[in-house]
């Protein structure tokens, strides 16, 4: 799996914001397996091809205090050597198949995925490749080290640029008490142990906590002995994640980091929202008016089309297992970052008091249920967003009901549930770069 | 709206360069995808895809940044820029606002040799798309006020992407040191100068001289029935007129005598090599032969986790945190083989290249393992089957091999082609065209930030 270490923040977040949105969808078939793991299955024959995706509660919140950067090296490793085969024979066998294997890590989930073929003989043995690594990887020392070694080198790397340096001071303001603020540092993943690794495996990869997202070329009868075959021999775990915890608010401010760069790098936020909760909806529609809708929102307009501040500007939400962000990002050329600043919160704070106007709320919902379709119309679309319902216990008809309520929000609804959720005096600002004060 | 620099294609080498297989051996010539030419000149073609009720339209133009000449390198993307800014018709910013009322989400990107817009939407709002194409094809406004605003975005876009940007400003010096004579030597998005002096009337002598439909291309796959969206084509996009092209001048590369080698520092921690040989890109799909056998030998070395590169620098000798290979085998310009890394810690980067040089005596001398061949054709064969599922990379992978001079239909010959590439023929590839009188090597000198005394924790806004 080839992964940065810390996760390329702004990216990632709006993605997942994304990804979350979709609507009367696919038949989604839900089970426990008798290993005790949540299966979801879309059954879909258009073309010879089987998607599978494990999501485990081992994201980087889950890491002990003290320790971050153990949930991301862990799951570097798992494909790095197995029961029977070392890395170059994994990687070897699954290219030998044509099967592809691909994963990530963020603050509440680790992912392991797995796209092959469907015809049964490549599908098997792919399966075989991918339930070994899954149940049982080895962490070889050897590879351990080294793996430790380019982590630190990358992360090294990273903390030299202005969008790592600010989204890493974002989440360390926002959440200055929970895991959700921890970065892995170079000291901190050199302090990881070998044996630390295979606990946090058997603590954290266990059947219990996984959920199995199938989508593809594949019948009910041989999903359910896959999805069996595939977990049961994954530790016997617990595992409660940190993430569990819910964040205080934070005392709002600015905090200012100096960088050569050309551009400053700004974010500004608080935490927000979490999955599953009712305000989502109106939230996501009014982001839609702020900084959502692409090349139409206000930010958008103010900041990059009337003034040329910026060639990015943004906002959005982001659910997690606890309260996500809501974060506005933008980069500007470091000289005009004051003013840039300032049109930005003149903008955000407009529209938390009018909250959108009745033509900007009916372009939002003509945008996010008419783009329905778009959101499903791959299997590789499919599996993100199933895994997301199934990881978090959302509804099996939350892409059903999706188009229904976004309709149903109302301009009334927006500016309330942007009252509560923003409160302006825990606000966070980080500049990285730019004029000091 | 943004570029998508070479930089970015090349880490979907094998993605960009083909095909449908089974579409190909099971459809018969003629049939899907569908192609049409209206009289003045445009192309449009059609691959129905019916697994979901929508739709990808493409439009193209055979304009990039290699067209553009000395003073005004830029200028394509910055008109790419413009075409959002509105048209008699429908005023600045109305194109995405249309789009996204429709539930569409629209962008465009500039590259090296075309300039593409796209949408995808529900397929009932295709048509409305081909009308607002149609329209901006011949009637944009490009207003002197939208463009002193729109400039300035650019050159954000330029300082984002580039200029703060290490390894993407060392791809930057690099092309501009393997390159003399031939235009890709320039970045896509121009150079920060010619941006400062460019001005509307650059973007409109460039919206004059190439948009025009006999210079352009509208790629649609999608739920849609073919002769419907001929007879749309002919609708909206039929009554625009063709106009002579201006004369493309050549300007071919001169050989390269002697490695070329340069040294570009940044803030930086990581330093990286970059070694880029001169190597053909394909031209006659049915005759050329180096072309494919470079495609797998790309493979061979960075096609999987246990790829040559990766197995021997990065795990056996750990001489490097990150070693890999690139090739695009399509291109309108010259072709570049690209060798790129990191050293680890403890390693410098002329270690790195003495690793590099040694794979590279090796491949010459000892040839490819038959395994390694096999599995790269392994990998070729399901990345076929996997493509399929995104209607918007089979819109593109049509758009990049037509823009290349290369005609779709021979994408099934081409993994033909891919698929019979001898060990014999990767090996005397590499013997061809691994030497230093066609190598160019640019370093990244990674230089300490500043001292950064941090202000206080977090002081509280007035």
């Amino acid at each position: 799996m080839k992964m940065i270490p810390c996760p390329r923040a702004l990216g990632a977040l709006l993605l997942a914001v994304s990804c979350n949105v979709a609507v009367a969808g696919p038949v989604i078939e839900h089970w426990v397996a008798p290993s005790g793991a949540r299966v979801y299955f879309v059954e879909n024959h258009a073309l010879p091809m089987l998607d599978l995706r494990v999501d485990f509660p081992a994201g980087s919140a889950s890491d002990p205090a003290g320790k971050p950067g153990l949930a991301s090296l862990t799951h570097v490793l798992l494909d790095l050597g197995a029961e029977g085969m070392d890395e170059n024979a994994i990687a070897n066998r699954l290219a030998d198949l044509g099967a592809q294997v691909s994963g990530g890590v963020d603050r509440d989930r680790a992912s392991v995925s797995l796209r092959t073929l469907s015809a049964r003989e490549t599908r098997d043995a792919a399966l075989d490749v991918f339930r070994t690594m899954l149940c049982a990887p080895v962490f070889p020392a050897d590879v351990f080290e080294r793996e430790k070694a380019r982590n630190v080198a990358a992360l090294k790397e990273s903390l030299t640029r202005p969008d790592t340096i600010v989204s890493r001071a974002f989440w360390a303001a926002l959440y200055p008490d929970h895991a959700y603020g921890r970065s892995a540092t170079p000291a901190s993943i050199e302090a990881i142990s070998r044996d630390e690794l295979e606990r946090f495996y058997r603590e954290h990869y266990g059947a219990g906590g996984a959920s199995l997202t199938i989508v593809g070329d594949i019948g009910r009868n041989e999903a359910e002995a896959l999805a069996q075959k595939l977990t049961e021999k994954l530790p016997v775990a617990a595992g409660a994640s940190p993430s569990g915890v819910a964040p205080g608010l934070p005392a709002g401010g600015e905090q200012r980091i100096a960088h050569p760069a050309a551009q400053a790098h700004v974010l500004i936020g608080l935490p927000a929202l979490k999955r599953g909760d009712p305000d989502f909806f109106a939230l996501q529609v009014g982001n839609y008016t702020l900084g959502g809708g692409g090349f139409v929102s206000r930010l958008m307009r103010e900041v990059r089309d009337k003034r040329g501040f910026a060639y990015s500007v943004y906002s959005g939400f982001v659910p997690l297992m606890q309260p996500g962000p809501f974060l506005i990002g933008l980069q500007t050329r470091k000289e005009q970052a004051d003013e840039a600043l300032r049109v930005t919160r003149e903008t955000l704070a407009r529209f938390l008091a009018e909250g959108p106007a009745e033509a900007e709320l009916q372009a939002a919902k003509q945008y996010l249920s008419g783009s329905f379709p778009l959101r499903l119309d791959s299997n590789g679309e499919l599996v993100d967003n199933v895994a997301a319902i199934g990881f978090y216990g959302l509804p099996l008809d939350y892409l059903d009901t999706y188009m229904d309520k976004v309709e149903e929000v109302t301009a009334t609804e927006v500016r309330a549930a942007f009252a509560r959720r923003i409160r302006r005096e825990n606000l966070v600002t980080v500049v990285v770069g730019g004029t000091d004060r | 709206m943004h570029t998508l620099p070479r930089i970015i294609h090349l880490a979907v080498r094998l993605t960009v360069s083909a095909v449908v297989l089974s579409l190909s051996l099971s459809a018969p010539a003629g049939a899907n995808p569908f192609e049409h030419r209206l009289a003045n000149g445009l192309r449009v073609i059609v691959k129905e895809d019916r697994r979901a009720p929508t739709a990808v339209h493409i439009v193209w133009y055979r304009a990039g940044s290699m067209d553009e000449v000395n003073g005004t390198t830029g200028v394509a993307h910055l008109l790419e820029h413009m075409m959002f800014k509105g048209t008699p018709a429908i005023g600045a910013g109305e194109f995405s606002r249309l789009v996204a009322a429709a539930g569409g989400n629209d962008n465009a990107f500039t590259d090296r040799d075309y300039t593409a817009y796209f949408q995808q939407v529900p397929k009932r709002q295709l048509e409305q798309m081909m009308e607002l194409e149609a329209d901006r094809m011949r009637h944009l406004t490009l207003d002197p006020k939208e463009f002193e605003q729109e400039i300035k975005v650019v050159m954000e876009e330029r300082r984002l992407r580039t200029d703060d940007q290490p390894q993407a400003a060392l791809f930057e010096q690099l092309h501009a040191a393997a390159f003399q004579a031939h235009p890709y030597r320039a970045p896509v998005i121009g150079w920060m100068n010619d941006l400062e002096a460019m001005s509307v009337e650059d973007a409109r002598d460039w919206y004059e001289r190439w948009y025009v439909p006999n210079n352009a291309c509208v790629v649609i796959v999608g739920d849609v029935e073919h002769q419907e969206v001929f007879a749309l084509a002919e609708k909206y996009y039929g009554p625009l007129a063709a106009r002579p092209l201006p004369a493309r001048k050549p300007q071919v590369e001169p050989a390269q005598a002697g490695v070329r080698r340069l040294v570009f520092k940044a803030p930086a921690d990581l330093p990286v090599l970059l070694m880029a040989y001169k190597v053909p890109v394909l031209r006659d799909v049915e005759n050329d032969v180096d072309p494919y056998a470079l495609e797998m030998l790309a493979a061979i070395l960075d096609g999987h986790e246990a790829a040559r590169f990766s197995r021997r620098l990065v795990r056996e000798q750990r001489l490097a945190v990150s070693a890999g290979a690139d090739y695009d085998v399509a291109a309108r310009g010259p072709g570049l083989f690209y060798l790129r890394g990191s050293p680890a810690a403890g390693h410098t980067r002329a270690d790195l290249e003495a690793g590099f040089r040694a794979e590279i005596t090796r491949l010459v001398r000892d040839g490819v393992d038959d395994d390694e061949l096999a599995r790269a054709k392994a990998q070729l064969v399901a990345g076929e089957i996997y493509k399929r599922d995104s209607m918007f990379a089979q819109a593109l992978e049509i758009s990049q091999l037509e823009a290349s001079g290369i005609p779709y239909r021979q994408n099934g010959r081409m993994i033909e082609k891919l698929q019979a590439v001898t060990a014999r023929e990767v090996q005397a590839a590499a013997r061809r065209y691994f030497v230093d009188d066609g190598l160019t090597v640019a370093e990244l000198d990674p230089q300490p930030l500043p001292e950064s005394p941090r202000r206080p924790q977090i002081e509280t806004r007035h």
